[in-house]
C-alpha cells in the first residue's frame, strides 16, 4: 500500500475527489484517504482542510478523535485482535500473547521493521466464532495460539 | 416506469424457479460469522468444482441463518425439494458434496444438519424441529439465510416492498403512524422508546428537509445483530426506512455504519443501488407522490458515535461528541434540521407491521414488550448465534434450549446483557422473562440484544474490569464526570483485581458512580457505572474476597491485561505499579 512520496499529493487529491457517497465531510475525506494510502500524513490533513474549506485545526481535531486513524507509514500487514468480553472469555488473552511474542512486541503497535502491526479491536463482529482475529481484513474465527502462529508464519513468509 | 405489480410478477416467477431446483440452487452463508469460519474459501471451492465438472448450478451468497455454530453452512436444492442443510462444511468436503449429493443424488448422510420442505429424509431432522429454530419467531430476520441479499427480486419474491406499496397507495402517513403506534413497537437501540410516538414528533416538525437516520453503529462488543440484518437482508431495513420517511414526511435517510465492516456496508450500498434502479428510491417512488433518498454514512471507530446526537455530529463530519438536549433531534438535528433516529432492528420491523397489521404484531410478546427480541448469544455457550425470539420467553429457554447450555460440563456463572453499559446478572436470573421492564427491574437491560454467557471459570471482578476498561476507553471526553469518573472506576477495579484495593474503595466507587449518573451529558456516562453496580449486587462476596482476603475465588486474578494503548493516559506504564489516586467526593 505504500505510495511513493512523489505521488502522495495526487493520490490524496484523487481520494478526496472520488468519494463514493454523496455527502462529503471532513470525516468522509479522512476515511477515504486512509483507505487509499493506509495512514494520514501531514499532507492529508492540510489537503483535507483546503478541500473542505476549513482549518487544519478542525481537521486535526477530527483525525485525532477517531481511534482508527494512524499517522505513521502503514505496516505491510495488519493483525487485529478482539479484546472484547466474549473473545476474552474464550481465550483471546493467550492468542494476543502469542501474537505479541511472535511479532516481538508488547502491547499494540508496529514491529520494528514495520512488517506487521498489531491493533486491538473492541469487536470484530463475529462473536459467535470467538476468539476472532483479522489478518489483513480477513476474519478468522475460533483461533487458538497454534492457528494464529501458522497465520503469522504465513505473513512473514509473504504467503498472504 | 415499471409498476410494482410488474416487478412482483417477475420476482415471484424467479423465486418459484429457484425453489423448483430445475437448476440446482446452492446457498452459502457469507455473513461475518460465516466468513470467520472460512465460508469465502467454501464458496470459491463450490464455484470451481462446479465449473470444472461442467455442472449447471446457481451459487448464491446469503446471510446468516442464525445457527452461527454450524457455519460454514451450505444448503442445496437439487432437483426440487427438499432443501438440505450441510453444516460446518470445509473446502475438503466440497468435491464429495458435488460429486455425491449434487451429481449422483446420493443420500446427504452424515454431512447434513437438517432438511426443509418436500419429502422427509431418513435420519435427518426437519429444520423447524431443531430446538434453536423451533423457539424462534423470525420477523426482522425472516429472510436471513434464505435469500441472496444482493438480489432485490429475491426479496420482492418473498413479500418484500409489499408493505411499502401498501403504505404508499392505500394508507395516509397518519395511518402508518397509527399502525406503528398501535403495534406497540418500541425502539431496539437501547431506550425502548415507543417508535410511533417518536415518528409523531417528526411529523409535527417543520420541513423539508427532514431526516431519518438509521443507527447501525453497533459498537457493543457481543452484538452483531444490526450488522447481521444489513448483511443478510438489507432491503428489509431499506423498506422500513422508506416507510418511516413516508410516515413522517422526511426527505432523506442515512444508514450510519462503522467503517471497516465491509460485508454490511457493501451489501447495503448494493441494495440501495438496486432500489434506485427499479424506482423504489428517488423521485416519485413507484409512481406515487413521495420522493425519498437514502445514503450510507460511514463513521470512524468511536462507540459514542452510536449515541443519537453524536451520530449526527459524525454524519456532519465532526468528532462524535454528544450534543446537549434540548433542542431535541426532532426539532433541531442533522445540520439543524428536524431528525429522527432509529435502530436497524426497529426499522426492520416496519415492513411486516404495515403488511400484516398492528394487531398481528401486538399479539406477539408480553405486557408492554411487543414483538420479538433479536439476540446475539455468545461466550461459553454450546450454540452461539443470532436468534429472534418472541418477547416474554425466559432467559433459561434462551440459554439452555436455544443455546444448548454451557459446554464442557461447566456451570453457568454470569450473564452480561445489553452491551457494556448494561448489567451483569448472576446465574439465578434464569427465570427472568425477556421483557424490557422485567429486565430493567433485575438491574440489566435488553439493550442491543447481546447476551454474553460466562461459565464458572470466570472471575466476576475481572470480567467487570474488562467492561469498565471498554467504557473508559470509549468515553468521548466531552464532560468530566464521565471522562474522569470512568478513569477512576477503572483505577479502583484494577487495584481490586491486583488485591491492592483499599477498604473504602467500594464506597468511593459508589460515590463516583453517583456523580457520573447525575452529571454526565449522555447515556455513556450516565450508565457507565452500571457494570460495577450490577456486578456488586450480584457478586458481593467475590468483591469482598478480592478486597479483604486477597483472594480470587475463580483463580483468575491478577490476570494478564490486554487493553488498547490509549485506554488510559498512563497506559504505557501499564504493568508498573501505580500510586493510588486519592478521590474525595463529599
Ligand atoms: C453511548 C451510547 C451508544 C449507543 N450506541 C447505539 C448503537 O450502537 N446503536 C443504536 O441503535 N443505538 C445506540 N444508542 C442509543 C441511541 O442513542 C438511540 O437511542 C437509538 O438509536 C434510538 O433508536 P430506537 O428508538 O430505534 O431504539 C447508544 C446510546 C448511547 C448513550
Ligand atoms: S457522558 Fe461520556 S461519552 Fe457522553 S458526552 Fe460525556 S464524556 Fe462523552
Amino acid at each position: 500500500m505504500t505510495v511513493p512520496s512523489g505521488e502522495i499529493h495526487s493520490v490524496i487529491q484523487d481520494a478526496l475527489s472520488t468519494q463514493k457517497h454523496p455527502t462529503v465531510t471532513v470525516l468522509s475525506s479522512l476515511l477515504a484517504i486512509q483507505d487509499r494510502i493506509g495512514y494520514l500524513p501531514d499532507e492529508a490533513i492540510e489537503e483535507t482542510a483546503s478541500f473542505m474549506r476549513t482549518s487544519v485545526n478542525d481537521v486535526w481535531g477530527v483525525a485525532s478523535f477517531y481511534k482508527n486513524f494512524r499517522f505513521e507509514l502503514p505496516a505491510t500487514h495488519i493483525v487485529e485482535v478482539c479484546w472484547g468480553p466474549t473473545c476474552s472469555l474464550l481465550g483471546a488473552t493467550k492468542v494476543i500473547q502469542k501474537i505479541q511474542s511472535l511479532l516481538g512486541i508488547s502491547g499494540e503497535g508496529d514491529t520494528p521493521d514495520r512488517r506487521a502491526t498489531l491493533r486491538y479491536n473492541t469487536c470484530l463482529g463475529a462473536c459467535a466464532q470467538a476468539p476472532v482475529v483479522s489478518i489483513d481484513h480477513d476474519l478468522k474465527g475460533r483461533v487458538d495460539s497454534e492457528r494464529v502462529a501458522a497465520e503469522i508464519h504465513d505473513i512473514f513468509n509473504d504467503k498472504v | 416506469m415499471t409498476s410494482f405489480s410488474e416487478i412482483k410478477i417477475r420476482a415471484d416467477q424467479q423465486w418459484e424457479d429457484l425453489n423448483s431446483g430445475k437448476v440446482p440452487w446452492i446457498r452459502i452463508g457469507t455473513a461475518m460469522c460465516g466468513l470467520a469460519s472460512g465460508a469465502r474459501e467454501v464458496v470459491d471451492a463450490f464455484r470451481s468444482e462446479i465449473s470444472s465438472r461442467g455442472i449447471d448450478a446457481i451459487v448464491d451468497e446469503v446471510g446468516c441463518l442464525g445457527i452461527c455454530s454450524a457455519e460454514p453452512l451450505v444448503d442445496i436444492i437439487n432437483n426440487g425439494p427438499p432443501r438440505v442443510f450441510f453444516n460446518n462444511v470445509s473446502v475438503e468436503d466440497v468435491p464429495r458434496l458435488v460429486s455425491g449429493y449434487l451429481e449422483n443424488n446420493s443420500s446427504p448422510g452424515a454431512d447434513a444438519l437438517a432438511y426443509s420442505g418436500g419429502d422427509s429424509i431418513e435420519g435427518l431432522p426437519e429444520l423447524g424441529t431443531l430446538r434453536s429454530i423451533q423457539l424462534q419467531e423470525r420477523i426482522a430476520l425472516r429472510n436471513a439465510g434464505h435469500i441472496a441479499p444482493g438480489d432485490i427480486l429475491q426479496y420482492v419474491g418473498n413479500g418484500g416492498y409489499s408493505g411499502l406499496n401498501k403504505a404508499l397507495f392505500n394508507m395516509d402517513p397518519e395511518e402508518v403512524i397509527k399502525e406503528i403506534t398501535e403495534s406497540g413497537l418500541r425502539g431496539r437501540g437501547g431506550a425502548a422508546f415507543p417508535t410511533g410516538v417518536k415518528w409523531g414528533f417528526l411529523v409535527r416538525s417543520p420541513g423539508p428537509p427532514k431526516y431519518i437516520l438509521c443507527n447501525c453503529e453497533e459498537g457493543d462488543p457481543g452484538a452483531y445483530n444490526d450488522k447481521g440484518i444489513l448483511e443478510s437482508d438489507p432491503h428489509t431495513l431499506l423498506e422500513g426506512l422508506i416507510i418511516a420517511g413516508y410516515a413522517t414526511g422526511a426527505t432523506k435517510g442515512f444508514v450510519f455504519i462503522r467503517h471497516g465492516h465491509e460485508g454490511p456496508i457493501e451489501r447495503t450500498e448494493e441494495a440501495i443501488r438496486q432500489a434506485y434502479e427499479i424506482g423504489l428510491l428517488g423521485d416519485q417512488i413507484l409512481g406515487s407522490k413521495f420522493s425519498f433518498d437514502i445514503e450510507v454514512s460511514l463513521t470512524g471507530d468511536s462507540y459514542v458515535a452510536g449515541e443519537e446526537t453524536a451520530l449526527m455530529e459524525s454524519i456532519e463530519g465532526k468528532r462524535s461528541m454528544p450534543r446537549s438536549r434540548p433542542p431535541f433531534p426532532a426539532m433541531s438535528g442533522l445540520w439543524g434540521k428536524p431528525t429522527n433516529i432509529n435502530n436497524v432492528k426497529t426499522l426492520s420491523y416496519a415492513p411486516e407491521i404495515v403488511s400484516k397489521g398492528s394487531q398481528w404484531f401486538s399479539e406477539i410478546g408480553v405486557n408492554r414488550s411487543k414483538g420479538t427480541a433479536i439476540l446475539c448469544l455468545s461466550g461459553n455457550i454450546t450454540y452461539p448465534g443470532l436468534y429472534e425470539v418472541p418477547m416474554g420467553i425466559t432467559i433459561r429457554q434462551i440459554i439452555d434450549e436455544i443455546g444448548g447450555g454451557v459446554p464442557n460440563g461447566k456451570e453457568l456463572k454470569l450473564l452480561q446483557t445489553g452491551g457494556p453499559l448494561g448489567g451483569v446478572l448472576p446465574a439465578d436470573s434464569m427465570e427472568i422473562n425477556l421483557d424490557f421492564e422485567e429486565m430493567a427491574e433485575a438491574g440489566a437491560i435488553l439493550g442491543s440484544g447481546g447476551i454474553i454467557v460466562a461459565d464458572e471459570d470466570t472471575c466476576a471482578v475481572d470480567f467487570t474490569r474488562g467492561l469498565v476498561a471498554f467504557c473508559q476507553y470509549e468515553s468521548c471526553g466531552k464532560c468530566f464526570p464521565c471522562r474522569l469518573g470512568m478513569t477512576h472506576l477503572l483505577e479502583f477495579i484494577e487495584r481490586i483485581c491486583r488485591f491492592e484495593g483499599r477498604p473504602d474503595d467500594l464506597e468511593l466507587m459508589e460515590s463516583v458512580g453517583k456523580t457520573m449518573q447525575a452529571g454526565s451529558l449522555c447515556g455513556h456516562g450516565q450508565l457507565g457505572f452500571n457494570p460495577i453496580r450490577s456486578a456488586l449486587q450480584s457478586f458481593p462476596e467475590e468483591f469482598k474476597a478480592h478486597l479483604e482476603d486477597g483472594l480470587c475465588p475463580a483463580g483468575v486474578c491478577p490476570s494478564v491485561i490486554n487493553v488498547p494503548k490509549n485506554t488510559r493516559p498512563f497506559a504505557d506504564d501499564y504493568n508498573v505499579k501505580q500510586v493510588p489516586i486519592q478521590v474525595d467526593i463529599t
